[in-house]
């Protein structure tokens, strides 16, 4: 679905990596090995060189904007340009339903000031998937989040993956590839790495 | 209507006791501002000698080029003006070069229109009517577009991850960066709004009183300073806007994408 080639910036890469419809990729690799930098690119946010196809069409001939509707990324330190949350989301039929699912139901009339990291995350994501994206690229989705919270974001993007979306989730957590059923890659120096789980386990 | 009184140069030394007294009052008091006191009264004073002499040369002169020239160098200063007044800036020709463009164009344009359309002298560029105009509107403008400017790459120096996350979401660089762009306008207008706001109530415009000072009918000066007014905000606006959407084009690409790397300055 997602077909990575010769993915560089000036910091990392080249990087190849295919993602296939309905598919689980893990990333995992010391902090600065340039995890984000990889999703940033591939989100054509910083300058790179390269080609990504989605569906078999090159990403060039997609405005920009357009490539990020269908092609998600949510970064670990997430945005927020307002000062009422509610100002945060488009207001589409299944708003309400996915903030339930991330156990953030009143959050809409909340105020962003008053969020903790973990609630930025979880309605970071839902912003996210209110585009229903092809590809989402996660940058460490649960690091901030309790245990039953971490349940309730892993069953939504579960249901996502059963959906054909293709999820790359950059992850420090050892369990929660095998979690996703996620196939694993380290990263390390901007380079990509195909990752054995067994041996990684033992 | 009461003829024009001509001050003699004892005048103005006489005008100044006050302005001593309250040197000799500031070192009494030890307030450490005499030194910068005298000093600008007397860098005021040579400026102002000066200017009136290149002026009086320039109007006796009555030549094209000399106008044109005066203008450029105005025109140079205030540019630099602009460049100076910013804690973070464009990198290279853009620097100096957008903030100075967007004033120059847009005071230029509203010069010109003031001049051949409602003042109308002959020629058209006579310096006695040209410079001074020239000159008010490039000083509102500088100050407008300095303050736009400087607010804009501060704001977005400081907000990256905010507009980074409108763009994820798949809104153009314009939508992106909208909260930002009336941030700086809004900075950028407010001395002008301010002026207007303020204009007649709180102080008569110098150059309303220069002309009732002058002997010209009050009624009269206040047409003139109406139209001043009205060209001055017309020229501040242009030109903070040009620069706002110029500064915004510069710092962001056709993919999209936020580029403080072309902006100087502390990265945060």
């Amino acid at each position: 679905m997602l077909i990575i080639d010769e993915l560089k910036t000036s910091l990392i890469g080249p990087i190849d990596l295919t993602l296939e419809v309905g598919s689980c990729t893990a990333i995992s690799g010391p902090s600065g090995a340039g995890k984000s930098l990889f999703l940033r690119a591939i989100v054509d946010l910083d300058e790179n060189s390269g080609t990504i196809k989605l569906n078999g069409r090159d990403r060039n001939t997609f405005p920009a904007p357009d490539w990020r509707r269908n092609v998600s990324y949510v970064p670990a330190e997430s945005g927020w340009w307002s000062e009422r949350v509610e100002d945060h989301f488009r207001p589409t039929s299944d708003l309400v339903e996915l903030l339930a699912a991330v156990g953030l139901e009143e959050a809409s009339g909340w105020e962003v000031s008053r969020l903790s990291t973990g609630e930025r995350q979880r309605l970071a994501l839902v912003r996210a998937l209110q585009l229903d994206p092809e590809v989402l690229l996660l940058d460490e989705p649960t690091s901030a989040l309790d245990p039953p919270s971490v349940a309730k974001v892993e069953l939504l993007l579960k249901e996502r993956i059963a959906t054909g979306c293709a999820i790359l989730l950059v992850t420090h957590d050892p369990e929660q590839p095998v979690r996703l059923k996620a196939s694993c890659f380290h990263m390390a120096g901007g380079k990509l790495r195909e990752h054995d789980l067994h041996e990684a386990a033992s | 209507m009461s003829a024009y009184h001509v001050l003699s140069y004892w005048d103005i030394v006489a005008a100044s006791v006050f302005l001593l007294l309250n040197a000799v009052l500031s070192i009494l008091l030890n307030l450490g501002l005499t030194r910068t006191l005298i000093v600008s009264a007397l860098r005021m004073t040579v400026q102002l000698i000066l200017v009136g002499l290149v002026l009086k040369l320039i109007f006796f002169a009555g030549s094209l080029l000399w106008t044109v020239l005066a203008a450029a160098v105005m025109g140079v200063f205030a540019g630099r003006e602009i460049w100076v007044r910013q804690d973070r800036r464009l990198k290279g020709f853009w620097g100096p070069g957008l903030g100075a463009g967007a004033m120059l164009i847009s005071g230029a344009l509203v010069t010109l229109y003031g001049l051949a359309g409602q003042i109308r002298p002959d020629p058209v560029w006579q310096p006695q009517y040209a410079l001074p105009l020239f000159g008010m509107i490039l000083g509102n403008t500088m100050t407008g577009v300095s303050l736009g400017l400087d607010t804009l790459h501060t704001a977005l120096a400081k907000g990256k991850s905010e507009v980074e996350a409108q763009l994820l979401l798949g809104r153009t660089r314009w939508e992106a960066t909208r909260p930002f762009a009336r941030q700086a306008l809004r900075s950028g207008f407010t001395p002008i709004i301010n002026a207007m706001a303020a204009t007649g109530i709180v102080s008569l415009p110098g150059m309303m009183t220069g002309q009732i000072l002058s002997g010209v009918d009050p009624q009269e000066a206040v047409k003139y300073q109406l139209l001043i007014m009205f060209l001055l905000g017309g020229a501040t606006g242009l030109g903070v806007l040009g620069a706002t959407f110029g500064s915004i084009w510069r710092l962001t690409d056709p993919r999209h994408r936020l580029r403080l790397d072309r902006l100087s300055g502390g990265t945060s």
